[in-house]
């Protein structure tokens, strides 16, 4: 299973959930599966998506889940220490974990060869890590979301995309839209 | 009021009530009156950038929010500004310690100083300068026209208002 796989089994599970999704492919593929007022997309900014969920998560209590990826998460590692420290039980981290930069023509990460993104959470002072594959991950978010704990999830799937077009949506509508939701 | 507690009253005052810090020397008071403040959640980051995307997250929960960091992290967030901060117009005061100003002990700042406000300028981003101790009387001000008008604001306090490191 690629990415897009994970997303396409994932979107009704999320449905009624404030989503964080990173920049490029993720928020495109996304935005094409399923977009929802809920759903905030990242036009830029890689690795912030960790970071925006958190901050969502701490300002409120709706149950926050960040889409993020193997990447993003190795170019801002200091949050992992930042959620570790500031537990906010509504906000589930989710890496989409494939090896590769994705979006930007499947090059190799660190987290494809020898570095493990769950044991450096852990390492962290995460409490709630969960590797998975990407077949399981569907059941993982679901027991995440469930156990009104704070988990990071390290989704392991494999590299590749779909073909999907760019996102034309305004930002300040998608934030204002997004907004919205937040205080429905 | 010493200058400290004057502006996290005035942070509060106007309802930030989530403020993320990266440590300078020169702001080490105000982030004491920060972590201090029970009106505030204080959330240290470990870089500039991560803090702008925990306030961008604040903001959309509904928490008004604000970053102090030193003006070297100008240099760090210049994407984060552009693409999240401005691009989808979020308001957000940024409290800076201008290093590199007259009284620095530490020449490597100057080298970041000379490009601070150039940057700023360039980034459109508005800008005040706290130099004199009864400057800080425009911080409620400035604080309303951040969430008046969704924008960074930058407000730059050197070695002369904080008198000295
Ligand atoms: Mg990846």
């Amino acid at each position: 299973m690629i990415r897009s796989d994970v997303l396409r089994e994932l979107a009704p599970t999320l449905a009624d959930h404030l989503v964080i999704c990173n920049i490029g492919l993720p928020s495109q593929e996304l935005h094409l599966i399923d977009d929802r007022a809920t759903n905030f997309y990242m036009l830029g900014t890689m690795g912030l998506a960790s970071s925006i969920g958190l901050g969502l998560a701490l300002a409120q209590d709706k149950k926050v889940i960040s889409i993020d990826g193997d990447g993003s998460v190795l170019t801002n590692f200091g949050t992992l220490p930042t959620i570790a420290n500031n537990v906010a039980d509504n906000f589930i981290l989710l890496i989409i974990d494939n090896g590769s930069y994705g979006s930007t023509g499947d090059q190799p990460t660190y987290a494809g060869k020898k570095t493990s993104l769950a044991a450096v959470a852990s390492a962290c002072g995460c409490e709630t890590v969960v590797e998975c594959s990407a077949e399981d991950t569907v059941q993982a978010v679901k027991d995440a979301i469930a156990s009104d704990k704070m988990t990071i999830i390290v989704s392991k799937c494999e590299s590749g995309n779909i073909k999907v077009p760019v996102i034309t949506m305004d930002p300040v509508s998608i934030r204002d839209r997004f907004m919205g939701a937040v205080k429905a | 009021m010493d200058i400290n507690a004057k502006i996290v009253s005035d942070m509060v005052a106007n309802d930030i009530s989530f403020v993320t810090t990266v440590p300078c020397k020169q702001l080490a008071g105000v982030i004491d009156a920060v972590e201090a403040s029970p009106d505030i959640y204080h959330i240290p980051a470990n870089k500039e950038d991560e803090g702008m995307g925990l306030c961008a997250g604040a903001f959309m929960g509904g928490k008004r929010p604000a970053i102090i960091m030193q003006n070297t992290a100008i240099g760090v967030t210049i994407n984060t500004l552009v693409t999240l901060t401005q691009f989808y117009r979020m308001p957000l005061p940024m409290l800076i310690s201008y290093r590199g100003e007259l009284g620095e002990p530490v020449a490597c700042q100057v080298e970041m100083a000379v490009h601070t406000k150039a940057l700023l300028a360039q980034l459109n981003i508005p800008t005040y300068h706290f130099h004199r101790e009864e400057d800080v009387e425009e911080l409620d001000k400035i604080l309303k026209y951040t969430f008046m008008c969704n924008k960074p604001v930058a407000i730059l306090t050197d070695a002369t208002f904080w008198k000295g490191y």
